[in-house]
């Protein structure tokens, strides 16, 4: 850490995330509306933005928004049907979601002074857990007990196969913690690393490069805010793919 | 350390420790997340992508009837030059036929006039034949008239008579020679 | 150093545990380089293994992800 002036460097890298009551100081009950209740609906604002007014013309020749949220609309729908097969597109609409979800919510809480949602790990918790559910429970849904076959690797020696059984199933209950705690992870560290350097440019002779060091923080973040929300997204579609097709 | 991380540390413990793991805050984000991403879904799947769907499925559409369209048009310019092709080879036959034809006639003509300009030749090469000859006949005969004149003077100058027919045949004779 | 042992300790591990997030960009490096390497060498079926590129660099920074975590916690929450 940078030494002590005699103001005090003080560091409050994880200040931003605080959730706090937008209107007053009360306590945060669940009908609260919050910063966090602001930011969410700002996604949502800008979702609706791109998606609804964006293609309102339902031009044959699109305009600059409608062809953005058709690139965005093509771009999943591939991914979906190349990763996951052809019985998976129904599940489009939900992914879509989701994708859209995070890659707005990240890029909304790069804007300074904004609070990234998906930061939270009670948020993308949430998100991982819905898609481990809805996954799971769809296995057994659709494949019955042969979704167990998903842990019993039938092309290993037999002797390893209850070994391999138990890898199996932890890595399959540990994938909605990964999962969260990627997204979660990265954007958090992402904003306190910048917020860390923001307090290296209160002193006068590291400021310029803590200035550019943002700069460049910031350009990372860009590419990390779409590629997290792109690996989400693929992941939650080869989550999607094994229940689908358990077989390996 | 520097004691204003110290301090960071305190407040921060001090106030809540990191804020992902305030669980007083989780039943609103959840919530409020819950609440935003059913509009989000609602929104999407009821309005956005089905309009996009659409609008994708018409361009489609309209693409694949524009290079239809494309595909008769340069079937008819492809019909439309082998026709012209056409036209032009037979246009270059026709021409070949005349310009055969032409030539035939003028050929003939030409044969014609030549025949006659050859048959009139020899009748004047005749004619001119003729006229050598009968010069040369006449020529012949005055030579002998005068060589048997010329031969009776010189006899007589020599003083004996001549005889005339005798004169004849030896000048007759001579000229054979 | 004015604070306790224990804080001293909480310093220190969060300060190791961030060696980890160096680990990651190793995995991180070695996914990419040879998904390069292999793409140089048949280029035409790179393109449809770029999701798995991404896959993998996940799983790899998930857990330089995990360490970072592991920092932040020791040095703010613990």
């Amino acid at each position: 850490m940078a030494t002590e002036k005699e103001g005090g460097l003080v560091f409050h890298p994880l200040d931003q995330f605080i959730v706090k009551p937008l209107f007053g100081d009360g306590a945060v009950h669940w009908y609260t509306i919050t910063n966090v209740t602001l930011w969410l609906a700002l996604a949502v604002v800008a979702i609706v933005a791109l998606f609804v007014i964006g293609t309102r013309g339902r031009a044959i020749v699109p305009s600059r928004t409608q062809s953005i949220g058709e690139v965005l609309y093509g771009f999943t729908y591939k991914m979906v049907e190349d990763v996951a097969g052809k019985d998976a597109v129904k599940f489009f609409p939900y992914i879509f979601t989701l994708f859209m979800f995070i890659l707005f919510s990240n890029f909304l809480g790069l804007i300074p002074m904004s609070f990234a949602t998906t930061s939270h790990i009670a948020v993308t918790g949430v998100l991982a857990a819905a898609v481990f559910l809805t996954v799971t429970i769809l296995g057994f849904v659709k494949n019955g007990t042969k979704f167990l076959s998903l842990f019993w690797v039938s092309s290993a020696p037999l002797a390893l196969r209850p070994v391999l059984a138990i890898i199996e199933l932890i890595s399959y209950f540990v994938r909605p913690v990964s999962h969260s705690i990627r997204l979660g992870g990265n954007i958090m560290a992402g904003h306190a690393v910048m917020k860390v350097f923001a307090g290296f440019a209160a002193i006068a002779a590291i400021s310029p490069i803590a200035v550019v060091s943002i700069t460049a923080i910031y350009g990372l973040e860009v590419l990390v805010a779409a590629v997290q929300a792109y690996v989400f997204t693929i992941l939650t579609v080869v989550y999607l793919k094994d229940a689908l097709h358990p077989a390996h | 350390m520097a004691s204003g991380t110290e301090t960071t540390a305190d407040a921060a413990q001090g106030s809540s420790g990191m804020p992902q793991l305030d669980f007083a805050t989780f039943p609103n984000q959840i919530f409020w997340l819950v609440v935003t991403l059913v509009i989000i879904y609602f929104v999407l799947s009821r309005i956005a992508l089905p309009r996009i769907a659409g609008v994708l499925a018409e361009r489609q559409g309209t693409i694949t009837n524009d290079i239809a369209a494309a595909e008769e048009l340069k079937q008819k310019a492809k019909e439309a030059e082998e026709a012209y092709n056409q036209a032009l080879a037979e246009a270059r036959v026709e021409a070949q036929k005349i310009g055969a034809e032409a030539k035939a006639e003028i050929q003939k003509e030409l044969d014609k006039a030549q025949a006659k300009a050859d048959a009139e030749i020899a009748a004047r090469a005749a004619e001119s034949e003729k006229a050598i000859a009968e010069i040369r006949a006449g020529a012949v005969e005055s030579v002998k008239a005068v060589a048997k004149d010329t031969t009776k003077e010189i006899l007589s100058a020599m003083g004996s008579k001549a005889d005339a027919k005798a004169v004849t045949a030896a000048v007759t004779a001579r000229m054979k020679g | 150093m004015e604070g306790d042992i224990a804080q001293m300790g909480q310093f220190i591990g969060a300060g190791l545990a961030g060696i980890g997030s160096g680990a990651a960009a190793i995995g991180v490096g070695h996914v990419a380089g040879n998904f390069l390497a292999g793409a140089l060498r048949n280029p035409s079926a790179a393109g449809g293994q770029t999701a798995t590129l991404f896959i993998g660099i996940a799983f790899a920074e998930a857990l330089g992800i995990f360490s970072f975590l592991v920092a932040l916690l020791l040095m703010f929450a613990v």
